[in-house]
């Protein structure tokens, strides 16, 4: 289930307010600290080619209420424009093309704002980045002059500024997301049934005496008392029995776990008018994936692992956070305690007490956390509520663009391209074996390689072949890459305006986890086949 | 790759991206069913209709609008709510209240020139078989699992082999939070929304008993309010789920009753969307889902390019929370669907000591079923009958009988008709529990 927004202060007996109401459907998604972050956002694209792709990307920003965005697009508007453009009208015609996409985006959501260029003031994107508030993120659209980009990668490693490059055409299209440096998430919103940790095999002595308060005369239980016992408390109680027959150890293999779960199907009363009992199902129920000894996720394990020698990294509370949690990790051999008990047959006020036990152990997990991170040097700043969401996270905190990419990158970007290739083309060998699906990389390539072409100059197949040549050498007399540049010259430079709007919608699902920090992003391109209807990710 | 030669039908400037592609064959096109000559001017002249002009249907009309489609009508009962304005980007505050379709369909007519939209301000089931008889396709963009069903049982009954134009693919998107879905459905060729019935099972329904005395949750708290102190109490002589007062209602009693318990977490927001079950919904992801939808729609109208449904794929399910995950398959059809197929379906875990009620009342919560008032028939005899109220009293006494008493064996045949699928007798083979 979706998680809800809840407030932690006493609730407040009125309605919700007209802006809450507007943007309740996405509050339900990322929250108000999400939606601040959104209406904090300053986003800048930079179009050209047939640009609708970036068209469509904004309206899925401004519609949720980023703060502000500018469109630099040295286009006019043509007829062409006006059959896949839906942010353009016919009284623009011959008009700039940023104005009018600008104009018609701001009627979508009165409280965003939205600036066109180049103007009468700013002429050159040079001039706009350097006469703008600092970009929280930048996209860009193939295809793109080689001086404008390098002008946007320049910016981008000053500022640390996220850049977004975005092709599309005809059926094809990518993104590639290049990120400043390793970005870590904490809220990535795990499906709630996988984030469950119960402990069972780690019980602290305040749940040991509970569980035992509540079963040491078990069988004398009457059966609504009986039938009512949380599958925790029942989990526990047939573990402490087991342990006393098997050396004190806990069931650690698949068999013995399917034996102990015998022990306790067979546990439950059957002569009750269901014939059963529903807790005594739900525990059984929860055997194999409950009794789990703590272990380091390979996510945070990456976290842990990582050197963060950058003195940017070095101060930010996550860095700070995540080395106290590994001191906490390294003492205790396990992680701090989430805290959260799913529902389960109980009495309210038995599974209340139960809760608060969970709940009171989390909290002192944390406070221990706090402790260390507030004796670390800087980490006096750090706010203790991201010091508690780390804790309740910390299973799936996860780091995005470990390894970094660009100059300073061990690996030049082409010669990691070159690498992936081989192995996706090698993949592709024996994909009917192991009924894999083909991978996008010709995809890719066919449209990397028109990354720069002016959209006035239709790409032909040859001049794809050799500039794929030139990226990848050898890969422009794979077939399928020869198709994949087929369909590209097909396009013409031209988008399809459902593709386009596929693939804005994609790339702004991305800009918002990015920008909120929340859900995981994609690491680091996304390419999509409009003839198969189908994605697929690659890091290059 | 033959021919370079752009065939438009009509103003080549303005759709000159879009006949590049849907006018010349690619390395993918089947050549024995594309002829470029005729696409711009076939597709001019179809019909496609357009279900639902919410956050999905907004999106479809702009789409198909720009996809060359030239007359599209839509429908949608519904009218614009202030919730709607964050992805909903045809309508604006000054919309609120007035029909989705009506606004939707004159903004992008004049957004779009050329395009003409014609909406219709009402249910699905105010419309019959002549009705649906005159589009080339349908494209659905709803929120509830019931409409599709009957959409779906529609097309599938009106197929007669014998006339080609009676088989209309139907094209069915759907959204939550980050992640959504499309398929393509070809009725009587390929597997149809009923055969897909429980990759859309219904949320488990928490026990009378523990609303009533035991709960733990703030959801319990909520759904105590909603369908028991309500009932008990009627502050409102009908409730109104988009009443901000019935919802305030609800809230107060709910965070009532939690107090009692001790039990945190009970929020108006969460009352709200408990009681009318929302769905989180962003404009980024009904992006990526319409036009998912509308780029098979544009492949189907002219064969430019394989897709989905034949032979093989037939559903596309996205998934954007952790990174970007899609899986395309084909989803087989059943021999066993109560719509298309002609086998009945198994029930299983029938237990042969229940009563006619208990069998009835299953249904609403199997997936496989998913029918909230079914009238059940066996060998031609009527067992229950949700109406006529005459036929309703008539067999209301079988529902205390048992199974057995009533004759029914381990493999029987059953017949179940709903109300909200009309024409469609649902064949179901009862297995008993062992």
């Amino acid at each position: 289930m979706t998680e809800i927004v809840m407030s932690q202060t006493p609730p407040i007996l009125h309605g919700p307010s007209e802006k809450e109401r507007k943007y309740d459907r996405q509050l339900r998604l990322w929250a108000a600290s999400g939606q601040a972050a959104l209406e904090s956002a300053n986003m800048l694209l930079v179009n050209s080619g047939a640009g609708t792709v970036g068209s469509e990307t904004l309206k899925n920003l401004v519609l949720p209420g980023i703060g502000r965005f500018a469109i630099y697009d040295e286009a006019e508007v043509s007829e062409a424009d006006l059959g896949v453009n839906f942010f353009l009208d016919d009284s623009y015609l011959g008009k700039s093309r940023s104005r009018g996409v600008t104009e018609l985006l701001l009627e979508l959501n009165p409280e965003v704002e939205g600036s066109w260029y180049p103007n009468e003031g700013v002429r050159t994107l040079d001039a706009l980045l350097a006469g703008s508030q600092v970009f929280t993120v930048i996209m860009y659209t193939h295809p793109i002059q080689p001086e404008q980009l390098s002008q946007l990668e320049a910016y981008g490693q000053k500022h640390r500024t996220p850049l977004v490059a975005i092709h599309s055409a005809g059926f094809y299209s990518f993104f590639q997301i290049n990120l400043p440096g390793a970005f870590p998430i904490v809220d990535t919103h795990p499906d709630e049934t996988a984030a469950t940790d119960l402990r069972v095999l780690r019980p602290w002595p305040e749940l040991v005496s509970f569980a035992e308060d509540l079963t040491k005369s078990i069988d004398d239980l009457d059966n609504f008392e009986h039938g009512h016992l949380p599958y925790v408390v029942i989990l526990l109680h047939h573990l402490e029995q087991w342990k006393a027959t098997h050396d004190g150890k806990y069931p650690a293999t698949y068999k013995e776990k399917t034996e102990f779960r015998k022990i306790v199907q067979a546990a439950a009363r059957t002569n009750t008018p269901e014939g059963g009992e529903e807790n005594f199902d739900e525990a059984a129920a929860a055997v194999v994936k409950t009794l789990v000894a703590p272990s380091l996720p390979s996510g945070l394990k990456e976290v842990f692992e990582y050197e963060h020698t950058d003195p940017v990294e070095q101060s930010s509370g996550f860095w700070v956070i995540a080395d106290a949690v590994k001191r906490f990790y390294e003492t205790h051999q396990c992680l701090p305690l989430p805290g959260k008990v799913p529902d389960m047959k109980a009495h309210s006020r038995v599974y209340i007490q139960l809760q608060n036990i969970y709940k009171a152990k989390a909290r002192k997990d944390a406070a221990e956390i706090l402790e260390m991170v507030q004796a670390t040097p800087g980490g006096q700043h750090v706010d203790p509520a991201e010091v508690d969401l780390f804790c309740k996270n910390a299973a799936f905190v996860k780091l995005i663009n470990a390894t970094g990419w660009g100059s300073d990158a061990e690996t030049p970007r082409i010669d990691r391209l070159r690498s992936v290739a081989a192995a996706e083309f090698a993949a592709d060998a024996s994909a009917e074996l192991t009924l894999t699906p083909l991978s996008h990389l010709p995809i890719y390539l066919a449209l990397q390689a028109t990354a720069h072409l002016p959209a006035s100059q239709p790409p032909a197949v040859g001049a794809i072949l050799s500039a794929i040549a030139a990226l990848v050498p050898g890969a422009e007399r794979n077939e399928r890459v020869v198709q994949a540049a087929h369909e590209v010259a097909r396009a013409g430079a031209g988008e399809l305006h459902n593709v386009a709007a596929l693939t804005g919608g994609m790339v702004a699902q991305e800009m918002i986890k990015i920008v909120t920090k929340q859900y995981i992003p994609v690491d680091n391109t996304c390419v999509f086949d409009g003839v198969e209807g189908r994605c697929q990710v690659l890091r290059l | 790759m033959a021919t370079t030669e752009v065939h438009p039908a009509s103003e080549p400037a303005r759709w000159a991206y879009l006949d590049r592609i849907r006018t010349r064959p690619g390395p993918f096109t089947n050549p024995d069913s594309f002829d470029g000559k005729v696409v711009a001017e076939a597709m001019e002249n179809m019909k496609i209709l357009v279900i639902g002009a919410g956050g999905l249907g907004c999106e479809l009309l702009k789409n198909l609008a720009l996809s060359g489609f030239k007359d599209i009508h839509v429908i949608d009962m519904d009218t614009i709510d202030i919730s709607n304005l964050n992805r909903q980007f045809l309508f604006r505050q000054t919309d609120v209240g007035s029909f989705k379709a009506e606004v939707a369909a004159r903004f992008v007519e004049r957004r779009v020139k050329g395009v003409k939209i014609t909406p219709h301000n009402c249910k699905i089931q105010d419309f019959d078989e002549d009705f649906y008889m005159q589009f080339q396709l349908v494209v659905c963009g709803l929120d509830s699992i019931e409409a599709r069903r009957w959409i779906n049982a529609m097309l599938v009954n009106m197929v007669d082999e014998e006339v080609e134009d009676s088989y209309k693919p139907l094209i069915d998107g759907g959204t939550e939070g980050f992640k959504g879905q499309a398929r393509v459905i070809l009725p009587t060729v390929t597997s149809c929304i009923e055969c897909q019935l429980d990759m859309h099972a219904p949320r488990a329904a928490v026990p009378l008993c523990t609303l009533a005395s035991i709960p733990r949750q703030p959801e319990h708290c909520i759904e105590w309010a909603h369908v028991i102190a309500w009932d008990q109490e009627k502050p409102f002589p009908d409730l109104d789920k988009d009443d901000p007062e019935h919802i305030t209602w609800l809230y107060q009693k709910s965070l009532h009753r939690a107090r009692e318990f001790n039990i945190p977490g009970v929020t108006y927001s969460l009352t709200q969307g408990v009681v009318k079950n929302i769905i989180p919904a962003i404009a980024a992801t009904n992006s990526v889902i319409a036009a998912a939808c509308c780029n098979e729609a544009l492949k189907i109208a002219s064969n430019c390019a394989p897709f989905l449904g034949y032979p093989d794929n037939n559903y596309m399910m996205y998934s954007g929370n952790d990174s970007i995950y899609t899986y395309t398959f084909r989803h087989e059809r059943k021999d066993d669907c109560p719509v298309c197929g002609t086998l009945a379906r198994p029930l299983p875990d029938i237990d042969q000591a229940w009563t006619l009620r208990d069998l009835v009342d299953s249904f609403a919560a199997r997936p496989e079923a998913q029918l909230k008032k079914p009238s059940v028939r066996a060998e031609g005899k009527t067992l229950y009958m949700q109406s006529p109220p005459s036929l309703e009293a008539q067999t209301r006494p079988n529902l205390d009988k048992t199974l057995v008493e009533l004759g029914l064996v381990d493999g029987q045949e059953i017949g179940v008709t709903d109300p909200a699928f009309a024409t469609v007798v649902f064949k179901y083979r009862l297995k008993f529990k062992s």
